[in-house]
């Protein structure tokens, strides 16, 4: 094998780094460690069971159990059982804002994919609207209204109550507040409005929590209307982005992931892409993805801001401002950003007015109002009010609100002050929540009525100024809930309300011109979105810069001891969806933990911590006046020294059985500042208590051999050169001449096959992967893949047939210690979805002594469980480490009732596949390129006596990728994406439909190419905008 | 002004009529393109064959010389498309023919396009000028065990012939042994060899000989073996399984005696991966009217709640709960569509003579060898589906044979499990 000519390492994490004995122990073990060996039995135990088995099974055998078959009493017309139905409909969750497709299977929702006719997330979905089709199957959720102290009622009986009560308070002029996150829909405001004129003294009251209140109130000094503006990050050259994570839970990530990687796409025609520039503390999926990373800590957000200014003030003949700070990369990322004026972008994470003030003024000097930056498309995700919503809470504990609604949102929880709104709240006469679970301040409510969940609703939304969005039921609502609009209407006066019917009437009267009403209604509920032209507009920037600049000076000064920040992670997010397994147990994008909630820590304050394979200690971290909160610590190379990072939406305490009692509620540490909430805070102390602890993470995982063969990578200065070719080729020596060397993919022991009809095949591109997971929770829910729970994870037996290996690389030496630590202060970050390869040479085939793994006519390596003896030769032999053993049965076992309900509990069991095995103790199972839709695709084909196109059979992580970057087709098409992309033409023309395909694209690479394997999964070498392949 | 509109008015009615005659006229001729009868007979078999016949009165009338008979083509299209509108509207011809029937109301066809209605008369017409079938001669679901091999017959008359065959040579063998006794006897012998020569063959000698000690565990070891595996294999198969059903429904009557298409209660089988055990809306279809004073009919009423004087469902509708007979277990997936609107196969090919069944029964095996041996034998239904034209291209090249299903993935295991 040639030597590899570059010296970068690539690394999993920091004991692979520093080759820690016990890391290698494992690495080395090809397979997890068995379950331990019981040695409390003895032979005659075994023979005893054994013959008691054998009796039981021949007795059960003897008749089989008797089971009925039940038709519907009346069909519903359009709907056949085991034909999917597909309904176009919204998911809203507080601000966040996706378009989907609902596909149900006899009435019962059981996957979301992403809708491609909106113009807004254009099909894309992420993690959490993955997950949220198993939180309607949530058995916390509440099963009938609830009057004072855990009493079941009636609607009727609630109704008369409460409107009762609301009366009084009326008659009285008593203060009613209602509180709620963002709302997206125009029809629920104007309910909310009809609730108003009933009761005039009610105030609605919006909070966010991740706020972007500091936005609204920046663009409202510096352009006169308090909005957020549209981004389009797909027309940036040039993408600045301080601490702000708008791949994770910046504004609208679904719509960025996108359009992040149409700038990130290249080809052999389009040899330029966008250059990203983050500026960040705590090591975020944004700043995984960017070229030149930089660490700061949260005081500095401000001080980079205004350096920034000051540079590009200079260039384009602005005053400068005081202040600013000098970073690395700075001044680069200046020259860049003023060389592709309108082209360029600037974005902050802070919630600070002055600092967005500032970052306004910058982007008004690169001229992106207009270009990246729309704001004649405000955008409605964020309109929390964070002063409004501490004044609610003032005025709560001074007793002066005699009512509050709590529309679907938990600010005991997940609002700063949420201890203090708890103990005020016993002032206030009547207290209501429309939670559809009893969360933390649905508790302390006197009534619950609660909502549906989306699915079972009817909703709109409108998550930009003229796109409108339709959500419709895709299920009869499964408990005995009402929509919270008809309770606001009921409450109102109105009676027999049918929040339906008011939808249908708001759109006829706000959006409906001419033709048939019902053909357009039917045309807007089909296509799930509306959307209607925006006139332009142009701002001008009028903003008060060196007010600002002072502002930042006087608020950010660099204090004593550690500074925390808190942020949400990829997975949980902002807590609101903490109880659902499937996110619990979706590794981290970062740090690849599940189930856990940790403080990361850079390296270099973590000396003395020995923190090999997630082993780790507690640490209590203590903030002036603050009770002291004690978590794990989790060492994230890349985070600035000198900071403690702790993820939001832990800590629940009413959450559910999944969610409860997992880490501290990390909401408290927000503080306000400069009139807005702001998500870091100095001056803390970090102890160790000397507790140890272990971190559940796959991080480590499935670890295979030498990194090179497997990860590819090049910087855009070389990949731009004409003749570039990828730097790791492997070339094999054959005997018969040692000195002629050959690709490992001309030689084979095997006799091939002959794909005749289709040959399927996946193309990864590595630059587009952003590492988002969305596609992990797809695949699961997909292929009805078991979660197995903390315990589980920690050894080392987690089920997700796809993972996303994420490899931190640097090329410091790292011969001693001091080169270890080089290495690991801010590596650059690569990810890597990892799946059954599907190899047309499969080792696993090979070695399973029963034949339950064989390869199809089409290119599949196929596993057939019920063939599965549980040898796991199989798993031993794949060079990926894909294929899952299922050392328990993870359904109907008590065990796995709490991490695994989709297989345990009669509500979770509706969210199963039905086209899918649900696999039993003892079997191997790997990804099938869902072969169920594949199946299906054909079918359908053959129905319609036509061919099969190109873009029918699509895979579950396929469609939920935002950034397109997998491509799933048929290589003996040569019409088919996948082919055009890869540039496939057959290896021997004499065999067209042989296993042997060239790619004529030169990124196209195969993962361990030199094993000869002949895998159906390409990856396309990942590009890093760098001038050079050094940081 | 007004001379003006009133022309303008009866120019437009002038045009109007003559195009409504124009149109009526040009309707009325009943098509007689095979295309067209051919389209009549399906839509005959599928909408309208579970109450009428051409010859014979069944629910309805025979409908043999219905487009002379009735009043009017137009008359017949809008009884067709929604009866019970030309009833109310008092239309003497309905009212008889609703009172000699029982006042049973004929199901409305709003979705049957005039074009269609006119193949359809189309189709009956041709039957008509057809006339009656003459007795008809019911040939046997033929082809039974003619697969490869012997004829039944042959076999019989080998067996006879080697029977015979091994008597002779017993007969053989015992006159040998005499001839060589009597032989034995002439010769001069020690005492102890002749007492060998004649003592005689006893049960007990037999018995006692290790030979056949040694057979006679062979055989029953190996019986026991047969019927282990035997047993083993048969766990969970359950052929012939016909469990009592909660309404005492009988395809022989409906299936057999009516011809009604299985599709026609059974909808998923041509688009789904079950065929569907039919909901009780489609049992009442007919049975609003038909036969509604049976104990077993009133069990459907029952289930639906039915509101006799409102002809709809009432609110306390209760699912029936009939007992499945074919059970595959979960491991495996099978699609009626693939198998039935794809492949052509008729339903019979597994379920049996279900037309003759009483009461359903399991009739084929449903074990892997017994699906796997199909895909093995049956030739791929290619006809007129773009879908395999490449495949069968391909095959063509390198075989004579026809396209099994087995040639073309037919037995990977990711086609029915996964």
């Amino acid at each position: 094998m040639e030597k590899e000519s570059t010296k970068k390492i690539y690394w999993k994490g920091l004991e692979q780094l520093s080759n820690d004995s016990e890391f290698v122990k494992h690495a080395h073990n090809e397979f997890a460690p068995g379950p331990e060996e019981d040695l409390g039995h003895s032979r005659r135990d075994f023979l005893k069971m054994m013959g008691f088995g054998v009796a039981a099974v021949s007795l059960a055998a003897c008749e089989a159990p008797i089971r009925k078959a039940i038709p519907y009493v009346n069909k519903p017309e359009d709907s056949t059982p085991s034909v999917a139905d597909y309904f176009a409909s919204t998911y809203t969750n507080g601000g966040d804002y996706c378009s989907i497709v609902v596909k149900t299977r006899e009435g019962r929702p059981i996957k979301i994919d992403g809708n491609e006719l909106s113009s807004v997330t254009k099909g894309g979905t992420s993690a959490q609207v993955e997950a949220s089709v198993l939180s309607l199957y949530d058995n916390a959720r509440l099963r009938f209204p609830r009057l004072g102290e855990n009493r079941k009622a009636t609607w009727d009986e609630l109704d008369m109550e409460i409107t009762d009560k609301l009366r009084g308070i009326n008659l009285s002029n008593g203060k009613i507040v209602i509180v709620s996150n963002t709302i997206l829909s125009p029809s629920t405001k104007a309910v909310i409005e009809k609730f108003k004129e009933k009761y005039p003294t009610t105030q609605h009251v919006q909070y966010d929590q991740g706020s972007n209140y500091g936005m609204l109130k920046a663009n409202e000094e510096s352009f006169g209307t308090a909005m957020i503006p549209s981004y389009d990050f797909s027309k940036a050259k040039v993408i600045v982005s301080v601490a702000a994570d708008f791949l994770t839970s910046w504004l609208a990530p679904v719509e960025f992931t996108g359009q992040y990687a149409k700038t990130r796409e290249v080809s052999e025609d389009k040899k330029e892409m966008s250059r990203h520039y983050q500026f960040e503390a705590g090591m975020s999926l944004a700043g995984a993805n960017a070229d030149y990373r930089t660490q700061i800590k949260p005081s500095e957000e401000g001080a980079v801001v205004v350096q920034l200014y000051n540079l590009l003030a200079a260039k384009a003949g602005r005053e400068t401002i005081s202040g600013g700070v000098d970073k690395p990369h700075l001044a680069k990322a200046a020259n860049d950003l003023w060389n592709s004026r309108g082209n360029a972008l600037v974005v902050a994470g802070s919630n600070d007015k002055s600092v967005q003030v500032v970052v306004n003024a910058i982007n008004d000097i690169l001229g992106s109002y207009g270009t990246t930056i729309l704001p004649n498309i405000p955008v409605n995700y964020r309109q929390g009010n964070d002063q409004a919503m501490a004044d609610f809470v003032k005025e709560v504990n001074a007793g002066s609100v005699a009512g509050v609604i709590f529309y679907n949102c938990n600010p005991v929880y997940d609002h700063p002050m949420g201890a203090q709104l708890a103990s005020g709240l016993s002032k206030v006469q009547v207290k209501i929540s429309t939670s559809y679970k009893e969360d933390e301040t649905a508790a302390l409510a006197d009534y619950i009525a609660p909502d549906h969940h989306f699915l079972e609703a009817w909703n709109d939304a409108e998550p930009k100024k003229n796109h409108y969005s339709l959500a419709q039921p895709a299920i009869t609502p499964i408990f005995k809930s009402r929509a919270a609009q008809e309770s606001f209407l009921t409450w109102a006066g109105e009676t027999n309300v049918d929040y339906f019917e008011v939808i249908k009437n708001n759109w006829k009267n706000w959006f409906y011109k001419s033709g048939n009403f019902q053909t357009w209604w039917d045309r807007c509920l089909y296509n799930g979105v509306l959307e209607l032209p925006v006139e332009e507009t142009s701002v001008s920037f009028g903003g008060d810069v060196a007010a600002a600049a002072s502002a930042i000076a006087a608020n950010y000064k660099p204090g004593n001891g550690f500074e925390v920040f808190v942020f949400e992670n990829g997975t949980v997010g902002n807590g609101s969806q903490a109880n659902n397994p499937l996110l619990q147990e979706l590794p981290d994008p970062i740090t690849k933990a599940v189930w856990e909630h940790y403080v990361t820590v850079a390296p270099a304050d973590a000396k003395g911590i020995n923190f090999a394979e997630a082993k780790t200690e507690y640490f209590t971290i203590s903030i002036n006046g603050q009770e002291p909160v004690k978590l794990p610590v989790l060492v994230q190379p890349g985070q600035t020294p000198g900071t403690l990072g702790i993820p939001l939406g832990y800590g629940r305490t009413n959450a559910g059985k999944v969610a409860d009692d997992i880490g501290k509620n990390a909401y408290p540490l927000i503080a306000m500042v400069n009139g807005s909430l702001n998500y870091s805070v100095g001056g803390a102390s970090f102890q160790a208590t000397g507790e140890r602890y272990q971190i559940a993470t796959t991080q480590t995982h499935q670890t295979y051999m030498a990194r090179q063969t497997v990860v590819q990578e090049t910087s855009l200065a070389n990949f731009s050169k004409a003749d570039w070719k990828r730097e790791f080729q492997p070339k094999v020596a054959t005997w018969k001449d040692p000195k002629h060397k050959v690709a490992p993919g001309e030689l084979s022991m095997w006799k091939g096959h002959e794909y005749k009809n289709h040959h399927w095949g996946m193309a990864i591109d590595l630059n587009t992967c952003i590492g988002c997971g969305a596609c992990v929770v797809a695949c699961n829910v997909e292929n009805n893949v078991s979660l197995v729970g903390r315990e589980e994870v920690i050894n080392r037996r987690e089920m997700h047939w796809l993972r996303i290996d994420r490899y931190y690389s640097s090329d410091a030496e790292v011969s001693d210690v001091r080169g270890l630590e080089i290495a690991a202060e801010n590596p650059e970050v690569v990810f890597q979805p990892m799946l059954c390869q599907h190899c047309n040479n499969a080792p696993c085939e090979t070695v399973c002594p029963v034949a339950a793994t064989t390869h199809s006519t089409e290119g599949l390596n196929q596993m057939t469980y019920n063939r599965c003896i549980g040898t796991r030769y199989c798993a031993n032999n794949c060079p990926y480490k894909v294929r899952r053993f299922n050392w328990f049965k993870y359904h109907d076992n008590k065990q796995f009732a709490t991490a695994n309900p989709a297989m345990n509990t009669d509500l979770g069991k509706m969210v199963l596949n039905p086209d899918v095995t649900v696999r039993s103790r003892g079997v191997m199972e790997k990804c099938s390129f869902c072969v169920q839709r594949i199946q299906n695709g054909k079918l359908q084909a053959k129905k319609e006596k036509r061919s099969l196109k190109d873009g029918e059979v699509v895979t579950a992580c396929q469609a939920s990728c935002s950034t397109g970057a997998i491509v799933f087709g048929d290589v003996n098409d040569p019409e088919s994406k996948i082919s055009k992309l890869l540039k496939i033409a057959p290896a021997n023309p004499e065999k067209p439909f042989g296993i042997d395909k060239i790619t004529g694209n030169p990124r196209a690479y195969q993962v361990l190419e030199e094993i000869g394997v002949k895998p159906n999964i390409w990856y396309l070498t990942k590009v890093r905008n760098k001038d050079s392949a050094k940081a | 002004m007004i001379k003006v509109s009133l022309y303008s008015i009866t120019r437009s009615i002038t045009t109007f009529v003559l195009f409504f005659t124009l149109s009526v006229s040009f309707a009325q001729e009943i098509p007689e393109t095979p295309e067209a009868i051919a389209d009549g007979e399906s839509l005959f078999n599928a909408n309208c064959k579970t109450c009428h016949r051409v010859h014979q009165k069944l629910v309805g009338p025979a409908l043999a010389n219905v487009y002379d008979r009735a009043p009017s083509i137009d008359w017949l299209k809008a009884f067709i498309k929604n009866s019970a509108a030309v009833i109310a509207s008092g239309d003497d011809y309905a009212v008889n023919i609703y009172n000699e029937y029982n006042k049973t109301q004929m199901t409305a066809f709003t979705g049957l396009k005039d074009d269609q209605l006119m193949n359809l008369l189309a189709y009956i017409k041709a039957e008509t000028e057809k006339g009656p079938p003459v007795a008809a001669t019911t040939t046997a679901a033929g082809g039974e065990g003619t697969g490869s091999g012997v004829p039944a017959a042959y076999l019989n008359i080998i067996l006879v012939g080697m029977l015979v065959i091994l008597t002779l040579l017993v007969i053989v063998l015992l006159f040998l042994v005499s001839a060589l006794k009597r032989f034995l006897d002439q010769k001069d012998l020690s005492e102890e060899d002749k007492e060998v020569i004649n003592s005689p063959y006893t049960v007990g000698s037999i018995t006692a000989s290790a030979g056949f000690r040694f057979i006679m565990i062979f055989i029953i070891a190996s019986l026991g073996f047969k019927w282990t595996i035997n047993t083993l294999f048969s766990v969970g198969v359950q052929q012939g399984y016909a469990p009592k059903q909660p309404i005492a429904f009988s395809h022989k009557l409906h299936a057999g005696a009516y011809e009604i298409d299985c599709k026609y209660c059974h909808v998923g089988a041509m688009v789904g991966k079950n065929a569907t055990i039919p909901s009780v809306n489609i049992c009442m279809n007919c049975h609003r009217s038909v036969k509604t004073e049976s104990a077993q009919i009133q069990k459907l009423w029952a289930a639906a709640d039915w509101q006799p004087e409102t002809l709809t469902f009432g609110p306390n509708q209760k699912p029936i709960e009939w007992v499945r007979i074919h059970n595959l277990p979960d491991l495996a997936y099978f699609n009626h569509a693939q198998h039935v609107n794809v492949g052509n196969i008729e339903c019979q090919t597994c379920h049996g003579p279900i037309e003759e069944m009483e009461v359903v029964k399991q009739y084929s095996l449903l074990t892997m060898g017994w699906c796997i041996d199909c895909h093995r034998k049956t030739d791929v239904n290619t006809k007129g589906n773009e879908y395999y034209d490449k495949l069968v291209e391909l095959h063509n090249q390198a075989n004579k044979e026809p396209m099994k299903v087995e040639d073309i993935g037919g037995l990977d295991c990711a086609k029915c499990h996964y």
